[in-house]
């Protein structure tokens, strides 16, 4: 099945020595196959998400009733009113805070671990499932597991904390609050990232490695001259796949958790999203925010990928 | 074979095993807690070891407790929860796999827009978007339906961003020499990107079936049949927080059983991990 | 692939919807909150009601907690397939409420059902917070409770407290809440839940207070708060420096608490009489005693306010559904039916037969606790002050409050400051979803 082309592909690595970028791409020159293999992913995208979507974003512009009894086209109201709120600022520096600190200790634990399991050779396979089932946790149910280890008034690992005379009350100390949401979206997202790095180590050749071994460099320079390097698509996907995921999919913990408390000590932009617009039920602007917050997100998004993308070398 | 020396493969080990107590110490704590009466439960702290109710707790659980859920057998919410699981995961890898394929190794007017397009899809939560989706489902008769329960939840940005990485590391050398040797798209698609892909399949397959596994919202939204629901509701249906009392015990154990089928997921998919997709032909 | 598997799974739905619509008997679909042992409670009785009579059949369908109850209806009204009858919590009553067009009152439904709609077998506290001000009873209250207080006996023993004798004001319980904290008989002497619905709305109607104008909201949707009345500071500030020692707790916004009183960390605790099930269980030695009031407020204790939540009927049903809809309630009023509610599930009765009933059996006796919320609903006729609070958004006005009391016990302002800030943001956010 595959003989031929696995030795150009062999060949192929190392005609080129590393893996280096090639700013034009080989492709092929089919003008209408590309548009069929998009068809099925675009039908859906179009139909469940961009139609229902541009719903919402209508709603930015209106003033409505949950029922959709009274409606009112307010333009640009909402959005005034939500960027003229002293609190969405504060919302602003929590989901910066937040978002980098969840994305970073993440992925750079999730990193070490992968490394860790790549090394070692028995029990890779029991390392590899212990890490990832954690992530089978429903997030419906992860909360109501995090109320029960650190919540202070009925976490048992609360109060171990509390035990030591340390005066852990997350309910009341913002900072302790933060520390809390971040390493519980943290955590849920370590299995993932984990996964992926571990796949990404996979398809590395170890012949590269050993190649660089046999050249006398160290552990540590083939990590961070070979590895690393090679690493570099699946950590960009990663990078932009949990700034996602701290900036949108996290609102379910902080609900569980903290509530947004104390204060406002942890009201990320989404969770006054998710609070204005599912709890609250005020659907304008909550829509407005969405809006914003999108905006915000696909800036950052192009970014990612206009910047940090240049230092990532594929193949 | 790079020598590797006995003390850093003994950190390694080390590394691991912490790592391991971090991340798996809650699903721990909930084993803990299903072995566990209802009243060691409710006047926390709670032990750290195993209490001695495991078999009073499981077998009320299995034979009489869960299938308490609403009137429904758990193995109809079980069979639900795997159609849609297996529905997400199957669909979803093979409609990213496409379009990353299209994305990165063919040249054509709008490549990056759809790129974008499908991209954003990661940037709005069904939370938000519930109201006008509902409508939709609908209109489209995909209430109480399996269709309604994976179609939509197909289109995955993250999916096929993953394939784009992956392909965008592939050498252009291989399309060029594949191309000579005279294979078409369909070809090189399926001899030589597929087997490369594998373990990011893998990956991805065991992601997304858990992805399917958890979903609570999506399904508690878009299905009014009890026998269309899932063991997530059925879950979360046994838990209340406030004005009633919660069998803490037995919700434990059922937590411990939804868990099981992911984790078989994870088991059979370790042997599509496997080392050197390159060196696995020598 | 994807699309022929699409097009056949979508043809095959069809047929499976349509499949489904063509029974004799008229469905009635019930969309509920409920979870735990009152997820059975609400199957049983879906259960008994379809056997007791073969026209109607009532489907319960479980659609998560309050606030995704709520979303699923509002989504399925908009898209023209609303549930007969949904769940909806206390403070969503006011979203309810300003629904007219989305709504059909309760009063009516039960009149079409040819039995006649008599307010006063109802319990007076309970029914007034589900009326509209000229006392068109709007939704079924299904699931009430009222505040009530619990208190560790094993504690008051060791802190050298008659036992017997719970606290009755809120002097009282400062004074032992102290003495358990002193004498080192708990950790920590008082705990509440709920500090918004229990220390602002029903203090207010407990003591006679007004809580807002507008008769709290029921008389007007314009409503201007006034917690920030020199006896809610009296109260707030009392709470405020109790938390500086940790002789007061705070749990968290709603009943996480329950945990620092099953613990045995706080020897007084503060919730709803629905949290009873959970004391019971943990086989503490517990008792309870009503909400405690404030002796300085001169009408002090008038009523407390429910808690809970209230079945309401979506407008533009046929009138078949809405025969079966009254049938169903009046199979819910039913005494029996109520007393057992009651009895199994440790929410209020919502009729007085079935207080009575229950009275007689001698349930009382033996479960002493049980009658205290009930009790504190009965004794007064509700004033315009202990109706009950009514806004289109009090679950944000709420979150205001919490906000503030979290930032005053940590320490950052005094009950003044927090309370005049919660009067002033809750004020605003008032006026923003009424539309000024």
């Amino acid at each position: 099945m595959v003989t031929a082309p696995s030795v150009i592909l062999r060949a192929g690595l190392f005609t080129n020595g590393t893996f280096m970028a090639s700013s034009t791409r080989v492709t092929f020159p089919n003008k209408l196959l590309p548009y069929v293999l998009l068809a099925p992913q675009l039908a859906i995208t179009a139909i469940f998400f961009y139609w229902p979507a541009s719903q919402a974003i209508y709603q930015s512009v209106l003033r409505e009733d949950p029922f959709g009894l009274s409606t009112q086209f307010v333009g640009l109201d909402n959005f005034r009113r939500v960027l003229g709120d002293p609190n969405y600022l504060n919302s602003l520096q929590v989901t910066l805070i937040f978002s980098v600190a969840t994305a970073l200790i993440a992925m750079a634990l999730a990193l070490l671990l992968a490394v860790m399991a790549d090394k070692v050779i028995r029990g890779k396979g029991i390392y590899r499932t212990l890490m990832i089932w954690p992530y089978a946790v429903a997030p419906a149910i992860a909360g109501m597991l995090w109320l029960f280890l650190f919540n202070p008034s009925m976490g048992t690992l609360a109060y171990l904390v509390r035990s030591t005379g340390y005066n852990w009350d997350p309910l009341l100390n913002g900072d302790q609050a933060m520390v809390l949401i971040v390493s519980a979206a943290a955590w849920k997202q370590i299995s993932y990232n984990f996964l992926f790095f571990v796949a990404g180590l996979q398809s590395i050749p170890k012949s590269l490695i050993e190649a660089a071994a046999i050249d006398g460099a160290g552990e540590t320079k083939r990590f961070w001259t070979i590895v690393f390097p090679l690493l570099a698509p699946t950590t960009f996907f990663l990078l932009v796949v949990n700034t996602v995921y701290a900036f949108f999919d996290t609102f379910g913990i902080i609900h569980a958790v903290t509530g947004g408390g104390p204060g406002k000590a942890t009201e990320t932009l989404v969770y006054k999203v998710y609070n204005d617009g599912f709890v609250n039920l005020i659907l304008g602007d909550s829509a407005a925010q969405s809006v914003i917050l999108m905006i915000i997100v696909i800036g950052l998004t192009a970014i990612q990928f206009r910047y940090v993308e240049r230092k990532v070398h594929y193949g | 074979m790079i020598q590797n020396n006995p003390i850093g493969r003994l950190i390694a080990h080390a590394i691991l095993i912490i790592g391991i107590l971090i991340v798996a110490f809650p699903i721990y704590y909930t084993f803990i807690a299903s072995t566990q009466s209802l009243q060691e439960i409710l006047r926390p702290p709670l032990s750290l070891l195993p209490g001695g109710h495991f078999w009073e707790n499981y077998s009320a659980a299995l034979f009489g407790g869960v299938g308490r859920i609403g009137g429904v057998g758990v193995d109809r919410l079980l069979f639900n929860t795997l159609v849609m699981a297996l529905g997400i995961a199957i669909g979803k890898i093979c409609i990213s796999i496409l379009s990353a394929y299209a994305i990165v190794f063919f040249r054509f007017p709008g490549r990056m827009i759809f790129f974008w397009l499908i991209f954003i899809t990661l940037m709005l939560p069904v939370e938000v978007r519930i109201l006008p989706t509902y409508k939709i489902m609908v209109d489209l008769g995909l209430i109480d339906t399996y269709t309604g329960l994976i179609l939509p939840l197909m289109a995955s940005a993250t999916a096929t961003l993953l394939f784009r990485q992956f392909f965008m590391t592939i050498p252009g050398e291989l399309v060029e020499a594949a191309r000579v040797d005279g294979a078409g798209p369909w070809r090189f698609f399926k001899d030589i990107l597929l087997p490369l892909s594998k373990t990011n399949i893998a990956a991805l397959f065991v992601i997304l079936f858990i992805y399917g596994w958890t979903q609570y919202l999506w399904p508690l939204l878009m299905t009014n049949r009890n026998d269309m629901s899932t063991i997530v509701i059925g879950l979360r249906k046994m838990i209340s927080f406030a004005d009633a009392d919660t069998e803490w015990h037995l919700v434990m154990v059922t937590c411990i059983l939804a868990i099981l089928p992911p984790v078989l997921v994870v088991v059979l998919m370790q042997r599509w991990f496997v080392r050197g997709l390159v060196e696995t032909e020598k | 692939m994807t699309f022929r598997g699409t097009s056949l799974s979508l043809a095959l739905a069809v047929v499976l919807a349509s499949s489904t619509s063509s029974f004799a008997v008229t469905e009635i679909s019930w969309w509920h909150a409920m979870s735990g042992a009152n997820n059975e409670v609400v199957n049983t009785l879906s259960k008994e009601f379809n056997e007791s009579q073969s026209d109607y059949k009532v489907v319960p369908v479980f659609k998560g907690t309050y606030p995704e109850t709520l979303n699923a209806g509002i989504a399925a009204f908009r898209a023209k397939q609303a549930p007969d009858i949904i769940q909806v919590f206390d403070a969503g009553t006011g979203v309810m409420m300003a629904a007219e067009g989305a709504i059909k009152p309760v009063a009516d439904i039960l009149s079409m059902g040819g039995a006649k709609f008599d307010k006063s077998l109802y319990l007076p506290g309970i029914v007034a917070y589900y009326s509209k001000p000229d006392g068109t009873m709007l939704s079924f209250p299904y699931n009430s409770s009222s505040p009530i207080l619990y208190y560790n006996k094993d504690i008051f023993k060791k802190a050298g407290i008659d036992d017997s004798n719970p606290p009755k004001t809120w002097p009282e319980v400062w004074e032992a809440a102290k003495k358990i904290k002193t004498s080192g008989a708990a950790k920590c002497g008082y705990t509440s839940a709920w500090l918004t619905w229990i220390h602002t709305e029903n203090f207010a109607a407990w003591n006679n207070l007004p809580w807002g104008s507008n008769e709290n909201g029921i008389g007007g949707t314009d409503v201007e708060l006034e917690i920030n009345a020199p006896i809610y500071v009296k109260h707030f500030q009392e709470l405020a420096d109790l938390a500086k020692d940790g002789t007061f707790r705070y749990g968290g916004r709603t009943s996480e608490a329950k945990q620092l009183f099953l613990s045995g960390e706080c020897g007084i605790y503060n919730d709803s009489s629905g949290g009873l099930g959970d004391v019971i269980k943990s086989g503490m030695n517990y008792g309870t005693g009503q909400l405690p009031y404030e002796p300085e407020a001169k009408d002090a204790p008038q009523n407390t306010i429910p808690g809970g939540a209230s079945l309401w009927v979506f407008a533009g049903k046929s009138d078949d559904q809405y025969k079966g809809v009254a049938a169903f309630f009046n199979f819910l009023s039913k005494t029996e039916i109520q007393a057992r509610l009651h009895q199994v599930s440790g929410y209020l009765p919502v009729t007085l037969a079935a207080y009575e009933e229950t009275k007689k059996s001698g349930f009382y006796d033996k479960n002493p606790g049980r009658e205290t919320p009930i009790q504190q609903m009965m004794g007064k006729a509700p004033t315009e002050n202990s109706k009950g609070v009514r806004l289109v958004n009090l679950p944000q006005v709420r979150d205001i409050q919490n906000e503030e009391f979290e930032n005053m016990l940590s320490g950052k302002q005094t009950a003044q400051q927090a309370l005049d800030n919660a009067v002033k943001r809750g004020n605003a956010a008032i006026k923003q979803a009424i539309g000024q």
